[in-house]
């Protein structure tokens, strides 16, 4: 999982059936490279720092949509606090 | 996920059992201010995107599970077309 921070959010009308009604936010990692889409299960807002699986099975276990999701980044948690050593 | 730009169309004649029909788009990957993040790649469409559309993608295995049949050689699929983007930075042209 990568630690992000929510930028913001993307909609679209047109979308695989899917993503209806699924919140879908920008990440980006805190560590550095480059913003992506995750889809927001956890009441996230824009500024959190949020816990991200990009991973698709993880995603179609907490989704219950059956098997065939095409859905692969999804926040898994909002985090409080990261103590770290520099 | 991630967004991207369709840029181009890509036509294939010959193709693997279970991508017949399928279109294919040239598309260059963004991130949330439209700057390109790796070279242009084909995704398969599945919400008839057109050229110049901002559209999002969703890559590796879960790509062929936008499919009908799923079980294809797919590694990145168009799956919406993206209407706004409401993010605190700049956002790339609808």
């Amino acid at each position: 999982m990568k630690l992000c921070r929510v930028l913001g959010s993307v909609v679209g009308s047109v979308h695989h059936p899917v993503y209806d009604g699924q919140k879908l936010l920008i990440v980006v990692p805190v560590d550095g490279g480059d913003s992506f889409l995750a889809v927001d299960r956890v009441q996230a807002g824009v500024g959190d720092t949020v816990l991200v699986n990009q991973e698709g099975n993880g995603a179609r276990q907490l989704l219950k949509m059956g098997q065939q999701v095409p859905i692969r980044s999804l926040i898994v948690g909002v985090v409080d606090e990261v103590h770290r050593d520099e | 996920m991630y967004l991207g730009r369709v840029i181009g169309t890509v036509v294939a004649e010959r193709k693997y059992e279970g991508l017949e029909g399928m279109k294919l788009l040239v598309v260059e990957p963004l991130d949330h201010a439209g700057k390109a993040t790796r070279e242009p790649e084909v995704a398969v469409d599945t919400v008839r995107a057109g050229h110049g559309d901002l559209v999002w993608l969703v890559g590796s295995r879960e790509a062929a599970l936008a499919l009908e049949p799923w079980f294809v050689p797919v590694d990145a699929a168009i799956v919406g077309i993206v209407d706004d983007i409401d993010a605190a930075q700049e956002k790339p042209a609808k």
